[in-house]
């Protein structure tokens, strides 16, 4: 009689327990010598459980499927020529902030989940950090891989990497994984697997990705997707992650209800950059951010901080200042690159009537009365010849890094501004979340480095806007100022031209 | 507010008989259709029955191939071989 076939569960089982073993030339605590200082209690840690049972001959199988099918489709975008398909070639420079925003921090999550595999003893979240370490370096290969077809074409990709370290505005996401990796493996946890992953991501790679399919950029949404489906079971490890922590010990419940609160509004004002994304840089949107943010935050958030409040865990501090925010970020955002486009490695513009339309009937409570006049005047002083720069370096949130630009909660029409002060020194904020996550480890933020302090301070290549750019290797009049009169305009306008003579 | 229980797939044809068989299975199930993905909702729990998709599909499907298909998901995942559900109940 043939051996019967074990079930998923018992094969699950067998494949990741076990694998320990107690240390006998070194003390555990030796090998492990970071699992204990945060203050987390651990009785158990074989009470972990991966829903997904995902094994790792099950895991390369998977995989290396998805990476065939991805692949066929990049192969087959390159050979059409599919960048001449897209809805615009505005839409590029949504690829341009994606690669220098997001994709480093697929990599920094590939090392901080390689960290976290190795620095937490339990062998259950090991083999599972251990997959998503490896998830998350496919996603930064496939996303250079993708985008490196539009690099052929699109200025403001090339210097993607050397960009992520110095340009003002990609500090807010680099500093965002620098602040998590530099924490202990269970705030690293707690900060990207439940924050990021479960909370936050959805917004990013679920809303956005479907615009890149509605405006024609079939290799950015199968990539985008095929993360995504990573991604599911990295949000079921961060979900485990916070049951396993709450069932362990009372202890962990304030540890980590603090993290949950500063991840959360970390990743919020993270993802200011996403909604700008989705409201202003796709010429054919989808879905507004704050559509997207009641799909994503209020009602999927909404049905697990019901199910976490068994633990005795809280929706994150300031959820609501961050719900009322949806109403004016991207608007808020999109005005501070228009004003500093020509420090920005990618273009702006200001939107014509028909995407004014389009916000008007997404926001109807804020949309004409705080935004709709200022874009209008806007473009009115473009065209007397008076388009608006700001030449002034903006103050910087100490704790986000995204310059001061966000309004009172309640209040649009005046600038939100907190202070803290420490050994003598004043430090800003742009929100009272940002003020409390300051307030809470005053130690690490005050050596945050910011662009603007660091221009001051003569760290990043000189004194004038041209020696700043210059060290950011960007290159002037190509990567930076608005879309119109840009060399990608020019090159989109010819290879439409092209299509219409060649049609008659 | 009732919890919803949630999956997001791909749009195309390897995803359809496992969509037809959520609309099967699931009274009550709502649909979201996005360019390239569909969100499929309903409050408390949703299940994916082995049975129902390798009726569609004319061939032995395991529950961990919809790794292929997903995007998204909330609830709580039970995942075994006949069957991936994700509830809110306890």
């Amino acid at each position: 009689m043939a051996p019967k076939k074990l079930g998923l569960k018992q094969r699950y089982a067998h494949m990741t327990r076990g694998l320990d073993w107690e240390t006998s030339y070194q003390p555990m605590d030796a090998v492990y010598p970071f699992d204990s200082f945060e203050g987390i209690k651990i009785k158990d840690w074989s009470a972990w459980e991966d829903p997904f049972r995902l094994t790792m001959d099950a895991y390369w199988k998977f995989q290396g499927e998805k990476e065939r099918k991805l692949y066929a489709v990049l192969d087959a975008f390159a050979q059409n020529n599919g960048q001449t398909g897209i809805s615009d070639a505005r839409y590029a420079n949504v690829l341009k902030l994606f690669l220098t925003g997001v994709s480093p921090l697929e990599y920094q999550a590939h090392r901080g989940f390689a960290f976290a595999g190795r620095h937490l003893r339990g062998v259950g979240p090991r083999v599972a950090c251990q997959m998503q370490s490896l998830d998350e370096l496919r996603h930064v290969q496939t996303q250079i891989h993708t985008i490196s077809h539009y690099n052929k074409y699109f200025d403001g990709i090339s210097e993607f990497r050397h960009m992520h370290d110095r340009v003002w505005y990609l500090s807010v996401p680099k500093s965002f994984f620098d602040d998590a990796r530099s924490a202990g493996p269970f705030e690293y946890m707690i900060a990207i697997g439940f924050a990021f992953e479960y909370v936050l991501t959805n917004l990013l790679f679920v809303p956005f990705m479907s615009g890149a399919a509605y405006n024609g950029d079939m290799s950015t949404v199968t990539f985008g997707f095929s993360a995504q489906s990573d991604e599911s079971r990295h949000m079921t490890l961060g979900i485990e992650v916070i049951k396993f922590l709450l069932e362990q010990h009372p202890d962990n419940l304030p540890i980590v209800q603090k993290w949950v609160d500063k991840w959360f509004w970390r990743g919020h004002r993270v993802l200011g950059l996403v909604a700008m994304m989705m409201d202003y840089m796709l010429p054919k949107p989808v879905m507004s951010w704050k559509e997207a943010w009641e799909i994503y935050f209020t009602e999927a958030g909404g049905s697990l901080f019901t199910d976490l409040a068994r633990y005795g865990l809280k929706v994150p501090k300031y959820a609501d200042v961050a719900t009322a925010e949806a109403e004016h970020i991207s608007h808020q955002n999109w005005a501070i690159f228009y004003q500093y486009t020509h420090a920005a490695g990618f273009h702006t513009w200001m939107p014509d009537k028909a995407h004014l339309d389009w916000l008007s009937e997404k926001y109807p409570n804020t949309f004409d009365k705080y935004y709709r006049p200022r874009w209008e005047m806007w473009a009115e002083m473009e065209k007397q010849g008076k388009r608006f720069y700001n030449n002034a370096l903006p103050q910087l949130c100490q704790t986000c890094q995204i310059p001061m630009g966000y309004t009172e909660p309640g209040d649009p029409t005046t600038i939100a501004f907190r202070c803290s002060e420490v050994d003598g020194e004043t430090y800003h904020f742009c929100s009272d979340g940002c003020k409390d996550i300051f307030d809470g480890e005053p130690e690490k933020y005050a050596q945050s480095w910011l662009p603007v302090h660091q221009i001051f301070q003569g760290n990043c290549g000189g004194a004038t806007v041209p020696d700043v750019l210059n060290w950011y290797r960007m290159n002037v009049g190509a990567d930076n100022m608005d879309y119109v009169g840009s060399p990608d305009e020019k090159l989109w306008n010819e290879w439409h031209a092209g299509k219409v003579r060649d049609a008659v | 507010m009732a919890q919803i229980a949630s999956i997001t797939l791909l749009h195309n044809d390897d995803a359809r008989p496992i969509i037809e068989a959520i609309l099967a299975d699931n009274p009550g199930v709502r649909v979201l259709n996005m360019p390239g993905a569909v969100k499929l909702d309903r409050d408390d729990e949703l299940v994916i029955n082995r049975a129902s998709v390798e009726e569609r599909l004319g061939r032995s499907w395991e529950p961990q191939e919809i790794q292929l298909v997903l995007i998204s998901m909330a609830g709580n995942l039970d995942e075994d071989d006949d069957h991936f559900t994700l509830s809110w109940k306890h």
